[in-house]
């Protein structure tokens, strides 16, 4: 195998954009409707805009799928497959191409879990959450702890490969109750677990919510806490962070978010979604419409649903860079740095935040952010950016 | 224009306090009188800066020539003459009331007398001032004109039994103030064959014609291309144009005794023209200057440093071009070890300083720190040298110092008896002596000695809070006297910052050390290290506080590949960093150089 940053990979994110309620949590874009999704139109659409990234950055093998969402569980199978199908007409896939979909952990959606899997899906990632219902309620979500570990077992039973999420610094959360959460959401886990802290997201109900008072998250010492605790308790348990909120056993790491960490080239198909890719002009940050019927008309009408293509400057890649690769264990590579950006990483700087045990320096010329410095890693990275 | 007789003339000023309807009785006069067509008015005419229209005040002595044909069937020339209100500018209101013969005291009849009001009254009364007191706003419901006629003869110990009611909002009223012009203050007095003296009242700078100043004639008259002589620096310059505000400028072929008008010429800067100086006939020398002419001194002093340092030259020349209209603000080049290249600047009080500040930044679209405003201090050396000392950072070795004297102000404030309590705390905590205690109906009026170094930290924004508003302040500077004063300075993460250096009285140190401290605890923000905060006199250490270390700062999640968003906000964070200032490690946020500075203890 290649060095991973040598080649980061090819990876093709698909939005799937509509969910059956939306999360008083969640900025996503992600839209309700009540009528029935037309997906055979979709699918047309999503094979539209799969060509025309095709022919701006031909020739990659694709080494990773991903269906983000929203909540691509609501997709029927066939339309997952159809997807699938146009991708490959348009690019090689790699023969361990790893597909993976975000599913709700639902008992009807786990019905769909088989088709799925017969579609070419590989790898699902389930939104349980929480592991208790008060909190799954507060959460705003529509299912049970029960009925989430039931589909997590479906998951285990068809799926090669699955994770799941959880969200912790919940309301008048403990460190001590979540550490006896997280351990018991390991022993169902396995390989592979997405611990993400509450954020209180602009736009959201939450931050109605919190601007008013009526909702309070845990304030920074005790989200320090929790962070703590998250990572010694999946340490101790073979589940150590590869990304900040990312834990994995050995090997199973998910292949197509290290795409992005690693700063390589993804398409992104489908409303809302985002993509990176050379082309002669240079490197391009490309984003399509986000709302979902817009966006058809768009690729109906030009073959496309781009509304924003950036040819991002130097110093715009070494920011990306660093950014995503900072999120990464195994931090970032100064000379990649130096090919991106054409600037070096100030050394004053880096002497500071290794003395100060922010960072850590290898051996083999990597920087990588050290543990001290992941609860403060927008800090960190602002000074090295800086 | 045909020779007029000076008995038809009649100079006059208006005193008020802020906000009691000085400029819009201005206003009136001038509409009432036609000088503008009501098209032609805008909103206060005679307040022309954008920040003088703002804060109501007017830092510009200004001018207009009125004709009104009064009741007696004579057509009179009215100049009304309008000062600048503020006790920083209480040297060039002394010039324009010089140019005066009399006063209309204006006086809100719901508000009563004010402190400004006083000091500038009592100056128009030194100058010798036939007054008429003014009862504005007597329209309004809360207008009480008795109770401020009895407080105007009380406090001031002026005749009110004629005080004339008005509304200068509304018109009622007005044209028995121009009547009261004519008949109840006195004509100017001056020998038109006598040779030409001539007060230097204000002058400015014009894009188009230089130099513009502004002149009351006292004996004589001022011809165009004449060659005249500026006493006080004996520079010799030509007449080009003479004239008067209409308040448009007309040029006019010359100006006899008792008028007022404009003349420009040759001269070069405002710098080279001297507020209060006497202008006299080159060829035709007065023998004596007129009395009262003295050089501008700064009283205040900061540094101004402009937040992106690329940006230096940009504050330089827009200080070159400020001063080309302020002959009293002065600067010269400071280097901080903290804030880079700067300037060293002198102001003639702190709404001066404020004045100034402001219009570099709204202007000049400049971002600027400010250091902490100091006063001079006066230093005998053990050597027997003395030395001023206008920056703290300037400070010598203590042990070379003999003695240290600071100036002293006598403050009156008029406040509301209900404040009474907190107005005097104040004034003890700042180290005042009080010297007089006085009550004018239900308001209180306290005299009070204080040290200049006291007042130029916040002590009029504490002043307004503590009373609500409600206490109104003025001051003049009295005398230097000694004081145990130390040099306190601020270190952060054990690093000096010299530009929060500031000279205190060793009994107030430790508390203003320890506020200034805690100041700074919430206003740095916190970074990956902890950073302590201390306030020292030399060695010793009499404050401490501790920004403790950031404990969280993350994104957890990252939505699909979007880098672009995360980039944002790098990017903003960036931009941040850049309006912060960096001291060894630790980058101090340019508010907290302005917020550390307003003491609320």
């Amino acid at each position: 195998m290649m060095h991973p940053t040598a080649d980061a990979g090819f990876g093709v994110y698909v939005h799937w954009p509509f969910c059956a309620s939306k999360c008083p949590y969640c900025d996503f874009n992600s839209h309700v409707r009540h009528a029935p999704v037309d997906e055979a139109r979709f699918v047309a659409a999503f094979a539209t805009e799969i060509a025309h990234r095709a022919e701006l950055a031909p020739k990659r093998t694709v080494t990773s799928i991903f269906f983000g969402g929203g909540t691509p569980s609501l997709m029927q199978p066939a339309t997952v497959g159809a997807i699938l199908d146009a991708i490959g007409r348009h690019w090689p896939v790699d023969a361990h191409v790893e597909i993976s979909l975000e599913a709700n952990p639902t008992s009807v959606e786990a019905e769909r879990f088989r088709g799925y899997r017969a579609a070419g899906v590989n790898r699902v990632s389930l939104g349980v959450q929480a592991m208790n219902d008060a909190d799954l309620k507060a959460l705003g979500r529509r299912h049970t702890a029960e009925e989430a570990m039931g589909a997590v077992g479906i998951a285990a039973s068809i799926f090669d490969r699955f994770s799941f999420d959880l969200i912790y610094a919940r309301p008048n959360q403990t460190p001590a109750a979540w550490a006896t959460e997280l351990k018991e959401a390991i022993a169902r886990a396995a390989e592979h677990l997405s611990l993400y802290q509450l954020t209180i997201e602009p736009g959201t109900w939450f931050h109605k919510l919190h601007q008013a008072g009526k909702l309070v998250v845990p304030d920074d010492e005790v989200g320090r806490a929790l962070y703590d605790v998250t990572q010694d308790v999946c340490a101790a348990r073979g589940l150590p962070a590869y990304e900040i909120s990312n834990h994995a056993a050995a090997g199973a790491q998910c292949r197509h978010n290290l795409v992005y960490w690693r700063y390589g080239e993804y398409a992104g198909i489908g409303p809302g979604a985002h993509g990176r890719l050379v082309t002669g002009q240079g490197r391009l940050a490309m984003e399509t419409e986000l709302v979902p019927e817009t966006w058809l008309a768009h690729v109906e009408k030009r073959g496309h649903g781009l509304v924003d293509v950036e040819v991002l400057s130097q110093e715009a890649q070494g920011d990306e860079y660093l950014l995503m690769g900072l999120r990464l264990k195994e931090g970032i590579d100064p000379m990649r740095y130096r090919a991106l950006s054409g600037r070096t990483l100030d050394p004053q700087r880096i002497t500071d935040l290794v003395e100060h045990g922010m960072i850590e320096c290898h051996a083999n010329g990597r920087i990588s952010v050290s543990p001290a410095g992941f609860p403060v890693l927008n800090a960190v990275v602002a000074d090295i950016a800086a | 224009m045909s020779e007029q007789p000076i008995d038809t003339i009649r100079n006059f000023s208006i005193v008020a306090h802020i906000d009691h309807g000085k400029s819009t009785l201005a206003d009136r006069l001038i509409q009432m009188t036609g000088a503008l067509t009501d098209r032609e008015m805008s909103e206060q005419v005679l307040d022309s800066m954008d920040i003088e229209r703002e804060r109501g005040i007017t830092i510009k002595a200004q001018t207009v020539r009125l004709e009104y044909p009064a009741k007696d069937g004579k057509t009179y020339i009215l100049n009304l003459m309008d000062t600048p209100g503020h006790v920083d500018f209480a040297y060039e209101v002394s010039r324009s009331l010089a140019a005066c013969e009399g006063s209309l005291l204006v006086v809100d009849a719901s508000q009563g007398v004010e402190a400004q009001t006083l000091a500038n009254v009592y100056q128009a009364i030194d100058a010798g001032h036939e007054i008429v007191p003014v009862l504005n706003k007597v329209d309004l419901p809360a207008a009480e004109p008795d109770r401020v006629k009895e407080q105007i003869e009380e406090v001031i110990g002026l005749d009110a039994s004629n005080a004339i009611p008005i509304s200068a909002k509304t018109g009622l009223g007005i044209p028995d103030v121009l009547e009261a012009i004519v008949t109840r203050l006195p004509p100017p007095r001056g020998d038109r064959d006598a040779p030409l003296k001539a007060l230097l009242v204000d002058s400015w700078y014009d894009a188009y014609l230089g130099v513009v100043v502004l002149v009351r004639i006292v004996d004589g008259v001022l011809k165009k291309g004449m060659t005249i002589k500026l006493m006080g620096t004996n520079a010799i310059h030509g007449v080009d144009k003479i004239g008067v505000f209409r308040p448009k400028m007309v040029d006019v072929a010359e100006l006899g005794p008792g008028e007022v008008g404009f003349l420009t010429g040759s001269i070069k800067e405002v710098a080279d023209t001297a507020v209060g100086d006497t202008i006299n006939d080159a060829k035709r020398p007065c023998a004596e200057a007129l009395p009262g002419f003295k050089p501008v001194q700064p009283v205040v002093f900061c540094g101004l440093f402009p937040v992106d340092a690329a940006d230096f030259e940009n504050l330089r020349a827009a200080m070159g071009k400020l001063r080309l209209n302020d002959a009293s603000f002065s600067y010269e080049m400071e280097t901080s070890a903290a804030l880079g290249f700067g300037f060293r600047c002198g102001f003639l009080g702190l709404l001066h300083l404020e004045i100034i500040q402001e219009r570099l930044e709204r202007e000049f679209n400049l971002d600027l720190i400010s250091t902490a405003p100091s006063v001079i201090y006066k230093l005998r050396m053990r050597d027997g040298t003395a030395i001023e000392l206008h920056n703290p950072a300037d400070m010598p070795d203590v042990m070379k110092i003999e003695e240290i004297e600071e100036p002293w102000i006598r403050a009156t404030i008029l406040t509301p008896d209900d404040y009474l309590g907190s107005v005097l705390k104040l004034c003890q905590d700042r180290r005042g002596e009080q010297v007089d205690l006085n009550y004018v109906g239900k308001r209180a009026m306290v005299t009070y000695d204080l040290p200049l170094n006291e007042v130029v930290f916040d002590f009029y924004d504490r002043l307004k809070s503590i009373s609500k508003g409600y206490a109104s302040f003025d001051y003049q500077i009295t005398e230097y006297r000694p004081g145990d004063l130390v040099k306190m300075s601020i270190l952060v993460n054990a690093e000096p910052v010299d530009a929060l250096s500031m000279l205190v009285h060793r009994a107030r140190a430790e508390s203003r050390g320890r506020a200034m401290c805690e100041k700074l605890k919430e206003l740095i923000p916190p970074h990956l290290f902890v950073i302590p905060i201390q306030a020292a006199i030399g060695g010793k250490i009499i404050a401490r506080e501790t920004v403790r270390a950031l404990r969280k700062d993350v994104t957890a999640k990252c939505y699909g590949g979007d880098a672009t968003r995360k980039r944002k906000l790098l990017d903003k964070q960036k931009e941040g960093k850049k309006r912060m200032r960096q001291f060894g490690k630790v980058e101090i946020p340019q508010e907290a150089f302005i917020a550390a500075l307003k003491m609320d203890s």
